[in-house]
């Protein structure tokens, strides 16, 4: 019996390194699957404190991507938008067209891609932004480009197989048609050059009454831009003594300063509606010029 | 700073470091797991008893654990590193020499070869024991080795950088102290 204390003594340190072994060994072999829960939740309390206070800096490197994600997430809602969709009058239809219906007739008037703006300038009096969009990703002349809050950004103008480049609002020699959301008066859009948070809207009518706060929509007759995204609010107003119609402050409802992502919105039927503009135009001309 | 408190700190860095730093950054392939926190057993002090080194190392892979949601794993392979280590050390110093002049096993205090025999029998015991427990659950013999392999060649070469960049200033213990 004395002999077996003394082994055990002798060995004690090997026999503590045994029952420590075997401790592990039991934790790693019992609780592995289903119970490894009820064998964290002792020290979860622990862990998750450290863990939820590494993850408010973690949270900060993973942000650009998020941001990514929730730009394309808003750009497939910008889609479905019923803004988008036209009901067609089916009872006078003669043919059949290529535009995809849905089942309740609606067809699609706009189709809206995300960007990302690549180069932006505000200080030039002629400034343009670059997309890392081309026509490989469909994107053509005159397409409206709105930013990731929808506010009016500018007209694509020119377009190269991976980049587009696009003429801000903030440019002399850009117009856009605008009306006001309140009464809907159309006007259009200008900027004179001066400050970048302040363009000009003009041709409106006196007798419209105007408040400043009031917002500046773009106008349901614009063939490059959908109808109702914002352009501004209105800063001030003066009137114009030559034409009697006001001219209008804007603060631009879009930060021009930080632009990153951007919807390019196309008009589906742009082509359509400018061909039979243009037609009616020569047709008038004809029939203006004196017969002989 | 006493001993003791440095040594606590020292395990906070680690675990830290181990956890939110090497398991979180994107691996170079899926056998290599870069492991540098059970150096802070290695670098325990000369003066821990062999039960003590038992105790501690079965703690810091028990801490190391309840982070990585692997009951036990880590805590078996401390453990044994932690009862093989003063063998290893008396096998590699003369025994009245560096033990009494130094704190605790650094490249000062054992030359830098018998230092680094020291750290590599350790670590490829720890990955050894580990990756064989985990291989009872998947894997074949093969992915065993090439595990084995890599990881030690990994943590060996982080355990070096260590060493180089952060030269533990550690004073001759003299009998005037």
């Amino acid at each position: 019996m004395r002999n077996i204390f003394l082994f055990i003594r002798r060995y004690f340190t090997f026999f503590t390194f045994l029952v420590l072994q075997a401790v592990s060994l039991w934790f790693l072999f019992n609780y592995n699957r289903f119970h490894r829960a009820k064998f964290l939740g002792l020290a979860n309390e622990f862990t998750g404190r450290i863990n939820t206070q590494y993850n408010f800096v973690e949270d900060y490197f993973t942000l650009k991507e998020e941001n990514r994600r929730v730009h394309k997430m808003n750009d497939s809602l910008l889609n479905l938008l019923p803004l988008n969709f036209n009901r067609r009058d089916t009872s006078v239809q003669a043919y059949q067209d290529s535009i995809p219906y849905d089942t309740l007739g609606n067809y699609r008037r706009y189709l809206s891609r995300p960007a990302t703006v690549v180069y932006n300038t505000v200080n030039a009096d002629k400034n343009y932004i670059q997309l890392n969009r081309g026509s490989k990703d469909g994107i053509t002349d005159n397409m409206a480009v709105v930013s990731s809050d929808g506010h009016v950004v500018g007209v694509v103008i020119n377009v190269s197989p991976n980049f587009s480049q696009v003429m801000s609002l903030l440019h002399v020699q850009n117009t856009v048609s605008a009306a006001l959301k309140k009464t809907g008066e159309i006007g259009t859009v200008e900027w004179d050059g001066n400050n970048p948070r302040i363009i000009l809207m003009k041709k409106v009518p006196r007798t419209v009454e105007i408040n400043k706060g009031d917002s500046v929509l773009t106008s349901p007759v614009s063939f490059n831009f959908p109808p109702h995204y914002l352009i501004g609010t209105i800063e001030s107003s003066t009137v114009d003594a030559a034409t009697g119609t006001y001219i209008l402050k804007l603060r631009t409802a879009a930060n021009f300063y930080n632009l990153q992502h951007v919807h390019v919105i196309e008009n589906v039927e742009r082509e359509e509606q400018v061909k039979l503009f243009n037609e009616t135009r020569k047709k008038i001309e004809e029939v203006k010029r004196p017969p002989r | 700073m006493s001993e003791l408190l440095r040594n606590i700190i020292r395990l906070a860095v680690f675990i830290l470091v181990q956890v939110y730093v090497l398991n979180k950054i994107p691996h170079l392939h899926k056998f290599i797991t870069p492991y540098l926190y059970y150096l802070f057993i290695l670098w325990l002090p000369f003066s821990v008893s062999r039960m003590g080194l038992l105790f501690v190392g079965f703690l810091t892979g028990l801490i190391l654990d309840y982070f990585m949601m692997t009951p036990g794993l880590h805590a078996a392979a401390c453990v044994l590193i932690a009862y093989v280590r003063p063998f290893v050390i008396g096998v590699l110093t003369p025994k009245d020499s560096s033990e009494f002049n130094y704190r605790e096993p650094s490249p000062r205090a054992m030359q830098w070869t018998p230092y680094m025999v020291y750290v590599l029998i350790l670590t490829v015991l720890h990955h050894g024991y580990m990756v064989f427990l985990e291989w009872l659950d998947v894997g074949n013999f093969l992915d065993f080795i090439i595990k084995v392999i890599a990881t030690t060649g990994i943590s060996m070469l982080m355990i070096f950088t260590v060493e180089l960049i952060f030269p533990r200033r550690l004073k001759f213990r003299t009998n005037t102290a």
